[in-house]
Parts: C-alpha cells; structure tokens; sequence
C-alpha cells in the first residue's frame, strides 16, 4: 500500500541541496549536496568531526538545520513523523533501554511499528543467547547490538541508517553484524547509509562510497569506478622522479627501498610501465585525500 | 509496483512486510508502566504495608499495655478485659454516640490511605521530573526516536501515566489498605466481645471512603497538571541537574517578587504569589493539596451524608479559578515540553 510512484521511481531517496548547520562557533555542514539512490549500500567517511553525525541526523529529522533537504520525498524537519513508517535507524551502539526485555522490547516495536515482523525477529535471535526474559542491562555490548540489529532487520524500511553501529566491538560481532545486514535484510527496495571508521570492514558491502571533510561532501563515487579513477602503483627507487612528474596524491615509503604511489585520473598505460599498478584500498584511498585534516 | 532497477541485480527482493496495525497509546503506556513499575506499583505496596504493619504494632502494644495494667483477666459470664468489654459499650451507646464512632472509624480508616498517597506524590514527582532527562542520558531517546511513534504522542502517554495511570494504581492500593486496616481492627475488636459488623464495617464507611478515594481521581489529574507541566518542561529543558532548576525557579522567582513586593501590581500580597504558583508547581502533584482552593463550608452545611459532603466540599475546588489558571497554564508546558523533545540534540 501506498508506495508511492514519485519515491519508487525517481530513484532517489535522500537528496540533499546547500545543507548548513551551524555549531556554537564550528560549521557542521557546509552547503553539503548529495544524492542517494535506493538499493544502495553507501559508506558516509569522514574524519572525527566531518560531519558526519550532523548530516545523518539532519536526514533523520533529529536537528533544525538550513537548506533543502528531501527523504523519500519528505521533508524530515516537518514530515518526521510520517517518515519514520519507512525510516529507522541505529544510531549509537548500545542506546536500548537498560531496563526493557527482550520480550518487552518485541511487544513494543510490534504494538508501534505497522511494519515490524516479530516472527521476523524471532528467527534472528534463535540460536542467540537472548532469552525472553533478559534484561539490557544484563547483556554485554555485543549482546545488545545483537537484540538492536534484529529488531531493525525485522522492520521493512526503506532507508536505514546505521552511525557506528559497530563501536567498541569485536570483530565476531563486528562480522556477523554485516554478514547479517547484508544476507539477511539488504535488497534492491532498501537503501542502507552506513558509517564507520573500520573501513575496511564495510569496502566489500559497499555499493557507494560518500567521503566527507569539513562539512562538505568531497568525494561521491560508485564503488566500481573507483578503480577507473585512482591507481595505486608499486615502484622501485629508480622510477620514483618519473612518477613524481605525473603528480601522485599520496606516497609513501615501504621496506627494502619500494615506494606506493596513489594517482587520481592518471593515464593507465603509463603508470603501468612505471611499475605494478592496482586499484588502491578505501582507507588508503581516504588517508590520501583526507591529509592535513587535523593539521 | 515494485519496479525493477537495473543497478540492484544481486540483491533479490525479500518478501515485504504487510504492514499491520498498532496499538501506540497502549504500548506507550505499557511501556511506561514497565519502565516505572517500583514507582507506580510497587512503592505505594510499601508504603500502605509498613504503615500497616505499624497500625499492628500499635494494636498489639495497646493490647499488652492493657492486660499488664488489668493485671487479670475477669470472667464472669463473659470476657471483658478490665472493663473494656466492647459490646457493652455498643449495646449502650445512643444513635448520636454510634454515630461520632462511625465517624472516628472512618477516619482512622481513611488514615490508612495515607502512607500511599504520600509516597503517590513523591512517584510522580520524580517521575515527571527524570523522565524526558533519563531518556536523553542514557541516549535511549535516540531507540525510541527511530521508532514511528510522534514526540507528541509520547509527551501524552507519560503525562497520562503521571495523572491518571499512576494515581489509579496508587489509590486503589490505597483502598485494599483500608479494608486491610479494617480486618486488622475487626480481629482486635472480636478479641474484646465487640461486633465488628456494626462497630467497623457499617456501609458508610469502607465503601464511602473508596467512593471519596475514586472521586479524587479526577480532581488530582486537573490539580496536579501545572505541576506535571512543569517537571516535565524542566525535565525536557536542563541539560543537568533537572532537580535544580525544577526547586530553583520557582523559589528564586519567589524570593524576587517578595523582595520587590511585585505583587503590589494586582493587589496581592507576595504570599499569594507563594502560595498559588511556588507551591502549585511544587506540591500539585500531592493528593489533596487542593484543600487550599476548597470551600470547607459545605462539611457542616450540606445537607447530604457525611461522605458525600465530603465530595461535595472536595468539589468545590472545581469552582475554583486556580484549577483552571493552573491547568492551562499545565497544557502550555506541556507543549512546550513536547517541542523540546522534537527538537533536543542529544549532545
């Protein structure tokens, strides 16, 4: 019912135009642009105090800001609550109630929620040590994000939202939370927006990756073409001047006297013969363009 | 409906979810019960049991008290405890005099109400007071934020829970203390010959006392709702120390218009100002502050049974332009409060 044709079908979900909000004495977001597609899984990186946080709260209706913004066609700042039918969220870890059951936690997002599917959630948490009974304030970290993810995933969203879902846990939990995210919840109708700073956890779920820097948004690319545009080159001492001519972005020193050189936009052919060439990692690729942020 | 896009091949669609119905204002309202369950249920169970248990003890130091002083007990022909022989007494006693001992018993009765409804005061208070505060210190408001449920919504329930839910609770605990109280005493008055059918459980007591309980349901949420308001804004509005601000406004704004003898302005003198706004928006939420709006006249004049002058006279609060003032002035805040948590950052 009611999917709307507009939302459906002009593919995007969050478009943002000349975002700003202001912190006491720091710009959060400035004049931020973007466009999110739906069935996207898009990485939103940035350094500590990007942005980040600021734009995904905007889009989650959470914070007054300036400039325009539609999700799902809706206006977060006025529409919140309609938006929330087809919007959730995860926004820190470990934000769940210390008081609330697992069983009390069901019984409310089903009583509040016309699309959540406790069966759904039920078969997430079998096979867990979540019992009916145990409170959030019993549980460990991972236990928590564990009961929070399958809550989420029984909801049918549209657009989900994920803040550091994975702080502070171990790389069990951090695992299983995008095999399951991904296996379990992700299809071509859903849009998910994630952020993190373990990069290389989320580079192979990614779609879409979004790099932010001082509230503005500085690189959008699909995942796929990154590799057209960047090229990570292994070189040996001697080749180092000529490649120095054709402008890296980033270099750096390995043992044994090798260099790695980062390229944005160089011809292929030519770095080719400089040495071996290979697409560059999303934390290397970010490392490279984020430099001299906290300078 | 569900157009295909080319660009998400790999991830087959997932049945939908048909979307089903929702029960929100009664989650909201389980949920707050859940969350507040030692407060709301609990708490007023303590308190009616350990003033329960110290009407017992009262009783059973009374009753040594009086056999040590008899120093025997007399049988002829029936037990009477050094004179104390209840029956005698009743059997004796003109229509006026079993009347003024209703009375007394009645209000011994309803005295029994009174440990819950103290500890009802002090519930809501803190509840009011920690309840949008908690939520945002524990960051839990960001859980409850992802679901569709409307900071209006949400603001209502807590309120609803504060004046109807709770006080409900309370006064009906209230009440099974009062027929406990009367069991209590009904063993106590058997032990000395009486009849505790025509001393203790005469209609006009018991169940008028619960029909003046559950009449002041009504009287409390509108009493209380400035109060309610205005914990709930301080709750929703301070960033620490809601406890503070909630005692310091008020006071402070007291203290400044005493000094300044603002008041002057309306003809009123500072204690006016103290007695229907510090006071108002501190104490409203203890059952039966009202007594200072209401016509005690009717106590002595009404021409209806006792109890029922009681409501009478407990009514006339409804008369009074305070309730009114202060209940408006209570919704004012609570919209406000609702604003506040739209628009509150976490950080």
């Amino acid at each position: 019912m009611g999917a709307k044709v507009n939302t459906m079908t002009t593919a995007s979900v969050v478009s943002a135009r000349g975002l700003r909000k202001a912190y006491k004495n720091k710009l959060a977001l400035d004049g931020t642009n973007f466009d999110i597609p739906a069935g996207r899984i898009i990485g939103l990186i940035g350094p500590n105090g990007a942005g980040k946080t600021t734009a995904l709260k905007a889009v989650l209706g959470l914070i007054p800001f300036e400039g325009e913004l539609k999700v799902l066609g809706k206006d977060p700042r006025t529409q919140r609550d309609e938006l929330m039918n087809d919007v959730c969220f995860i926004a820190d870890v470990a934000v769940l109630p210390r008081w609330i059951t697992v069983a009390q936690a069901i019984e409310f997002v089903a009583g509040v929620h016309p699309r959540f599917d406790a069966g759904k959630c039920q078969r997430f948490l079998q096979g867990t040590q979540l019992k009916p009974n145990l409170k959030v304030r019993e549980m460990s970290k991972g236990m928590i994000v564990q009961l929070h993810l399958a809550l989420v995933m029984a909801i049918d969203a549209k657009l989900l939202v994920l803040d550091e879902p994975t702080l502070g846990l171990d790389i069990l939990y951090r695992k299983q939370f995008y095999q399951r995210l991904l296996e379990d919840y992700f299809d071509e109708d859903k849009t998910i927006i994630i952020t993190t700073h373990q990069v290389e956890e989320v580079e192979h779920i990614l779609t879409d990756v979004m790099f932010i820097r001082d509230g503005k948004i500085s690189l959008n690319a699909q995942m796929d073409s990154l590799g057209e545009r960047y090229t990570e080159v292994l070189l040996n001492a001697d080749k180092l001047e000529a490649a120095r001519a054709l402008q890296p972005i980033d270099e750096r020193s390995l043992p044994f006297g090798k260099t790695v050189m980062l390229f944005d936009g160089a011809d292929p052919a030519r770095l080719r013969e400089l040495g071996e060439t290979r697409t560059p990692g999303l934390a290397d690729l970010f490392v490279a363009t984020m430099k001299g942020t906290y300078a | 409906m569900n157009a295909t896009f080319e660009a998400a091949e790999r991830a087959p669609v997932k049945a939908a979810t048909p979307p089903h119905t929702t029960h929100k204002l009664k989650l909201l309202l389980k949920r707050e019960f859940w969350e507040h369950k030692g407060g709301f249920f609990w708490a007023p169970i303590w308190a009616g049991g350990i003033s329960l248990l110290l009407t017992l003890m009262g009783l059973i130091l009374g009753e040594v008290a009086l056999r040590n002083s008899s120093g025997k007990i007399q049988v002829d022909g029936h037990f009477s405890v050094n004179g104390l022989d209840l029956s005698t007494i009743t059997s004796h006693m003109s229509p006026a005099d079993a009347e003024q001992l209703a009375g007394a018993v009645s209000m011994s009765t309803a005295s029994a109400m009174f440990w819950p409804m103290l500890v009802l005061g002090f519930v809501v208070f803190f509840y009011c007071l920690g309840t949008l505060f908690d939520e945002r210190k524990d960051r839990s408001v960001l859980f409850w934020k992802s679901l569709p449920v409307s900071d209006r919504d949400t603001v209502l329930a807590k309120v609803l829970s504060a004046l109807v839910v709770a006080p409900t609770i309370a006064m009906v605990i209230g009440i099974a203390c009062m027929l406990a109280f009367l069991l209590l005493l009904s063993v106590f008055v058997l032990i000395h010959h009486g009849n505790p059918l025509t001393l203790l459980w005469s209609p006009s007591n018991l169940l008028a006392n619960a029909g003046v309980v559950l009449a002041a349901i009504p009287l409390y949420a509108l009493w209380a709702l400035p109060s309610v308001g205005w914990l709930l804004l301080c709750s929703a509005w301070s960033r620490s120390k809601p406890f503070l601000w909630a005692i310091m406004i008020p006071v402070f704004a007291g203290v400044f218009v005493t000094w300044f003898n603002l008041m002057h302005v309306f003809n009123l003198g500072s204690s006016w100002f103290w007695k229907n706004v510090v006071a108002h928006l501190l104490g409203g939420v203890f059952p039966g502050t009202w007594f200072i709006v209401t016509n005690t006249d009717a106590l002595t004049s009404s021409d209806f049974p006792k109890h029922l002058a009681v409501v009478q006279s407990m009514y006339t609060a409804f008369a009074a332009p305070q309730l009114w003032v202060g209940a408006v002035a209570g919704i004012a805040m609570i919209i406000a409060a609702i604003r506040l948590r739209r628009w509150r950052d976490d950080n």
